[in-house]
């Protein structure tokens, strides 16, 4: 047996709260399924985006928040240009994962997405324009993989398509001023650069992997 | 005077928040109010042979009932005033239920309120005027827009009554959509052979006259007496004369696609559209004739050997006159050509319900066999789409079309029966089967005819290789699916005629966002308009399948023999009088009237000793709306039973 | 023709060609982009991801900018710039609760003064496809392209009201007013792999492969995009896919910006082709269409 849904679970908040904080009717899905059936990257998901769906409205928010779904959404947008009900899935996706980020809730397996946007947005704030160097570099460094692309890296020198060394942007203290105050008008809590448990996990999960390989 | 007020405690209904006891009291103390009371329920017999012994007591001129809302009991309430020998029109009903007791908790201000709208009653009542009921001719002639199933069984029923019908078509031929179907749901019956004896029925009844490629051009008049004029387009094939040979379209040059077999096969110019066709007479389509073209050609006329052809017919205008009128046009595909992720139209192999039909009709476009429009070889793999534009408030309409699961569920079938090797896949998204045998229907389409059913939308399908790839979903298993098809038949809702709103319009008779004419009461009127004297058949009113189509066009057909059987109609005296006087002929009531119930008369006035125009009321067609009656100045124009006077007199109890 | 231009981090970097291309069609029909001064990036996928309010903020920013420098219209060529940049404009003009937040975060006013269009929009409905072809020099004829949209340049749909959502076609008008063939493919808009390139790069490599194998399957020789996080993906990756997937893909992956310099007579060394992974100069040389490189 799967699940065991009880009642209080279903009379539970969690669909009134995404509805209220998102914008968006998920009371209205009539699970056809049309979003899943497009949806590119489904194949590798553990929930169908119309489970997903399904689960906010039986008020799962534990079993939706640890599931790998959101974090593989691409953000193509083709489930929202085709759902009848006019709901926008992918709008619903980018908020469970920042209420992922805000209930500190990271799936095991799906460590390498919310790392990578935390380290790109701390390499703007930095920077102001995005220096690819450190962003690649610290990720490949934090998420254990350090090799990664490494043959790709004097390509994209000699062409000269990346700098070497970051180039601030001029107006930096006004960027700062914004991320600061998004941070608190959103209520969103900003964490250090390196964001331990991810980083943790992403090792760790890193090594066991190898070791399970060469066994 | 003497009123009498009667309070209804409505069970606890009224009681219940309202102090029945003291509303009856305070009734009492009012002006010409010589009895009061209350009683349990006023509409039961008791209630009624109370009504009648009090105002024999009391010799009561006039009556308050204070109950429930007028549009559910105040005919009962006026037939036992008449009864017991009152003007059934020197009655009020005070709504004390819908307008308060039901609408409010508080029961000291509930019955405040209560003992106002009494005031207000028995000012009203103590206005009225004793009417007299009014009553209008019938003409015993029957009028049906539209040919299908739906108006050839009303005029059926009609005929066997002995009275006239006439029955207008825009096609060629009667028949409708289903003369398209290859065979119907549960029965398997096909569909030509239980259509065509009652269309031969109907050609052959004397009382039943068919005008085909024809439509209505205007509609004037009230229940009783319409007058209407049809446009009878000129089919350039006089059919006195002609015997349905056949030589004119077998020597026929210039070919087009069929419309009947919705662009599969080809027609010739000159052609009958199908081979049962009532009446079985070509007509030329001028558009694809040569000779209306070029000039060249003729053919036709030389090979006829009844000389019926005649390309110089001319559009004819006929005008006649009717008592009733049944609206018969049923519905149309819907264009599924906004679905870009289907093909916008454009892939040949994305059919629809009725292509499908027109491909395993042995007497189709195909010979009955399942073909690929594309390169003709056989389909082997079929994908079945429902809900395609039902269902769905983004693209299409928010309603489910009622028959596509079925008739989904058949075409499964019928692939099965005409090529074994053949398989189904059905995407769905629930399995509506709610018929007499319905649902053992589809039990027996997945059972002995292995359709694979698949519970989600598609999200797309695009042509590869010569194949069509179709990606679905199986929420239940949460899968998402890819099957590569050699057809895929989207199941069309069904939606209303493109000029539905027109012909609403030209009749007179209210329509919804969707353009489906509606209804009198969805509940207990569904086959009758809000417009005396209109009624509604099939599926122009909402979608349904063949039983309940020809369920409501005998439905439609009883309550016009019940007006036909009348010598005169009887109409509700609550419409609007003109004082002559008064009117100075200045139109505003004319403008104003919704119902074109208003006409403009030259009488003589002997005072001034000139003519002059005044208003005067169409009897038959007035609803009593009183839009004329807020728009003159004069105050010429008065509605009988909620007249001026009357209102000012409530005005002052306020 | 004068606009303000944002050009986007990529541009700067790893799709510098796409940059260069563009600044010299632009220069070839006499179209002023004046880069904003001191732009800063608009956040793309990993803001809207994290936080709402940023990820309408930093495009905000920069069109606060491009107003400063008394422009009334923004051109972008990245499609996620392009997206961010019209959906912040959207909530700035629709949503009174989201403009007041953002208001006071960047500290400024703002109403959605600033229009946003893509250089493709530019190009085909304001030059005009007539115009263009008028300038065109060299017809890139025998060349058979797919023209590959991604997602974010068709929806969603009210937001971009750029083309068709299912079947769009202004590149392959494009191309066409330039001698090219483009092929009829069904994999106009299917996604890419996006930002999942360095994340989870087996899903680019599956989502990739697939659009290049459908390519090659209707003949075309190469794709041309509008978006550098696809060419990315497409051109960049294309040897990992050949790897893991056992296959001989050789299909140049081309800007339109690119090829349209070519068609204007723009001396091909300041196109940028030796910057791409897959080397497009055989192709070219093949159809006549460089000399010598």
């Amino acid at each position: 047996m799967k699940w065991f849904i009880s009642q209080d679970t279903i009379k539970g908040p969690f669909q009134k709260i995404l509805e209220k904080e998102c914008g968006e009717n998920v009371r209205l899905c009539y699970q056809c399924g049309k979003c899943s059936a497009g949806c590119p990257v489904s194949y590798q998901m553990d929930y169908l985006p119309n489970q997903i769906i399904r689960m906010v409205q039986l008020g799962m928010q534990d079993e939706v928040l640890s599931s790998k779904t959101m974090w593989l959404c691409a953000s193509c947008l083709a489930c929202t240009a085709r759902c009848p009900r006019e709901i926008d899935i992918a709008e619903i996706m980018d908020y469970l994962r920042r209420r992922a980020y805000k209930k500190q809730v990271i799936p095991l397996e799906e460590t390498e997405v919310p790392l990578f946007n935390k380290i790109f947005l701390r390499n703007i704030e930095l920077f102001g324009r995005l220096y690819e160097m450190g962003l690649i570099g610290m990720f490949n460094l934090l998420s254990g993989e350090f090799f990664k692309d490494i043959f790709l890296a004097p390509k994209m020198f000699l062409k000269n398509k990346i700098e070497i060394l970051p180039h601030r942007a001029k107006n930096i203290k006004e960027i700062r001023a914004i991320f600061n105050n998004s941070g608190k008008l959103g209520k969103v809590k900003r964490t250090r650069l390196f964001y331990p448990k991810l980083v943790f996990l992403n090792l760790s999960r890193k090594l066991i992997g190898k070791i399970e390989k060469y066994k | 005077m003497k009123i009498g007020v009667f309070v209804c405690h409505c069970g606890t209904n009224i009681a219940g928040t309202v102090d029945v006891e003291k509303v009856a009291k305070a009734a009492s103390g009012l002006a010409n109010v010589k009895y009061s009371t209350t009683y349990k329920y006023m509409c039961s017999s008791p209630g009624q042979a109370l009504i009648w012994d009090v105002i024999k007591e009391k010799a009561l001129d006039r009556v308050v009932v204070c109950a429930c809302s007028p549009g559910l009991h105040e005919k009962t309430f006026r037939k036992c005033l008449e009864d017991a020998g009152v003007n059934p029109y020197l009655i009020e009903i005070a709504n004390i239920r819908e307008h308060c007791s039901w609408v409010h908790r508080d029961m000291e201000q509930a019955t405040r309120k209560a003992i106002a709208i009494v005031k207000l009653a028995v000012a009203k009542v103590s206005r009225d005027k004793p009417l007299e009921k009014t009553y209008i001719s019938i003409e015993k002639k029957v009028l049906i827009i539209g040919g299908g199933i739906a108006g050839i069984q009303s005029a059926i029923d009609i005929a066997f009554a002995k009275y006239p019908v006439v029955i207008v078509e825009r096609e060629p031929s009667i028949g409708g959509k289903m003369a398209q179907f290859d065979k119907t749901f549960p029965t398997l019956d096909c569909a030509a052979c239980i259509l065509t004896p009652k269309m031969v029925t109907v050609s052959q009844s004397k009382y039943v006259t068919i005008h085909t490629c024809s439509e209505i051009e205007e509609v004037s008049g009230h229940v009783g007496n319409f007058t209407v004029k049809i446009r009878k387009k000129a089919r350039s094939v006089d059919l006195k004369k002609c015997a349905g040979c056949g030589a004119c379209w077998n020597k026929c040059p210039a070919k087009t696609a069929s419309q009947f077999d919705m662009k599969l096969g080809k027609r010739t110019a000159i052609y009958v559209p199908f081979p049962q066709a009532v009446p079985n007479a070509p007509v030329i389509d001028r558009g694809n004739c040569l000779y209306f073209k070029t000039k060249k050609c003729g053919i036709c006329q030389k090979v006829c050997p009844f000389g019926a052809i005649d390309y110089d017919m001319q559009d004819e205008i006929i005008e006649e006159k009717f008592g009733a009128i049944i609206v018969a046009t049923g519905f149309t595909q819907f264009d599924h050509s906004v679905y870009g992720e289907y093909g916008y139209g454009k892939y040949k192999d994305v059919i629809t319900g009725l292509h499908f039909e027109r491909m395993v009709n042995s007497s189709g476009p195909t010979g009955g066999k399942v073909l690929r429009p594309s390169d003709g070889k056989e389909a082997k793999d079929v994908v079945f789409i429902q809900c395609v534009g039902s269902r769905d408030e983004q693209k299409g309409v928010s309603y489910c079309s009622r028959v596509c699961c079925m008739y989904t569920a058949k075409h499964a079938l019928l692939l099965k029966e005409h090529n074994k090797d053949a398989q189904a896949y059905v995407f769905y998204i629930d399995i509506r089967a709610a018929g007499k045998n319905y649902e053992e229907f589809v039990k027996n389409v997945q059972d002995k005819h292995g359709a694979v059913y698949l519970r989600g939308r598609v999200s797309r399908v695009f042509e590869k290789g010569g194949k069509l790839i179709v990606r679905g979903a199986d929420t239940l298993s949460g899968a998402q699916i890819e099957i590569q098809a050699d057809l895929v038949v989207l199941a069309a809702g069904l939606v209303a005629q493109p000029d539905a709103a027109k012909l609403a319009q030209t009749m007179h008779i209210p329509y919804d966002k969707n353009n489906l004419f509606t209804e009198a009461h969805p509940k207990l009127a569904p086959a009758e308009t809000i417009t005396s004297g209109v009624f509604l058949a099939g599926a122009c009113q909402s979608p349904k399948d063949i039983p309940d189509t020809v369920a409501t066009a005998s439905a439609a057909a009883a309550k016009v023999l019940g007006l036909l059987v009348q010598d005169k109609l009887e109409r509700e005296p609550l419409i609007a009088k003109v004082d002559r006087i008064l009117c100075s002929g200045c139109k505003a009531c004319y403008e104003a009237c919704p119902f074109h119930a208003i006409e403009m008369k030259e009488i003589e006035d002997r005072q001034l000793k000139r003519k002059r125009t005044v208003a005067e009321v169409l009897e038959g067609v007035c609803t009593g709306c009183g839009n004329c009656t807020a728009v003159c100045r004069m105050s010429a124009i008065d509605l009988e039973g909620f007249s001026n006077r009357q209102i000012m007199e409530q005005l002052g109890e306020i | 023709m004068k606009y303000a231009y944002y050009p986007g981090c990529s541009l700067h970097s790893t799709a510098k060609e796409y940059d260069l291309s563009t600044k010299e069609v632009a220069k070839a029909l006499n179209i002023e982009l004046t880069e904003i001064p001191d732009w800063v990036c608009c956040g793309a996928t990993p803001a809207h991801i994290t936080m709402h309010l940023l990820s309408l903020a930093l495009p905000v920013k920069n069109l606060i900018q491009a107003r400063k420098m008394g422009a009334d219209e923004v051109v972008t060529c990245c499609a996620a710039c392009f997206s961010r940049l019209k959906i912040a404009n959207k909530f700035m003009e629709d949503d009174p609760a989201h403009r007041e937040k953002v208001e006071k975060i960047v500290g400024e006013e703002y109403e959605g003064e600033v229009k946003v269009r893509h250089f493709l929009d530019v190009l085909v409905n304001y030059f005009g496809l007539k115009n263009l072809g008028e300038r065109v020099t060299k017809k890139l004829s025998g060349l058979k392209v797919a023209c590959y949209y991604g997602c974010l340049l068709t929806r969603p749909p009210e937001v971009t009201q750029l083309d068709d959502l299912e079947d769009p076609h202004l590149i392959d008008d494009l191309m066409r007013t330039i001698g090219a063939e483009p092929v009829q493919w069904p994999y106009k808009t299917e996604c890419c792999g996006a930002s999942f390139s360095l994340t989870k790069t087996d899903i680019v490599l599956k989502l990739s492969g697939d659009i290049l194998q459908m390519a090659h399957d209707e003949g075309a020789r190469a794709i041309v995009v509008a978006c550098p996080l696809c060419q990315s993906n497409l051109d960049l990756r294309q040897d990992a896919i050949n790897k893991k997937y056992k296959k001989n893909f050789n299909i140049p992956v081309f800007y339109f910006t690119q090829l349209l310099g070519l068609a204007l007579g723009v001396e091909p060394g300041k196109l940028g082709f030796k910057k791409h992974a897959v080397n497009p100069v055989p192709l070219l040389r093949e159809n006549g269409i460089l000399g010598n490189l």
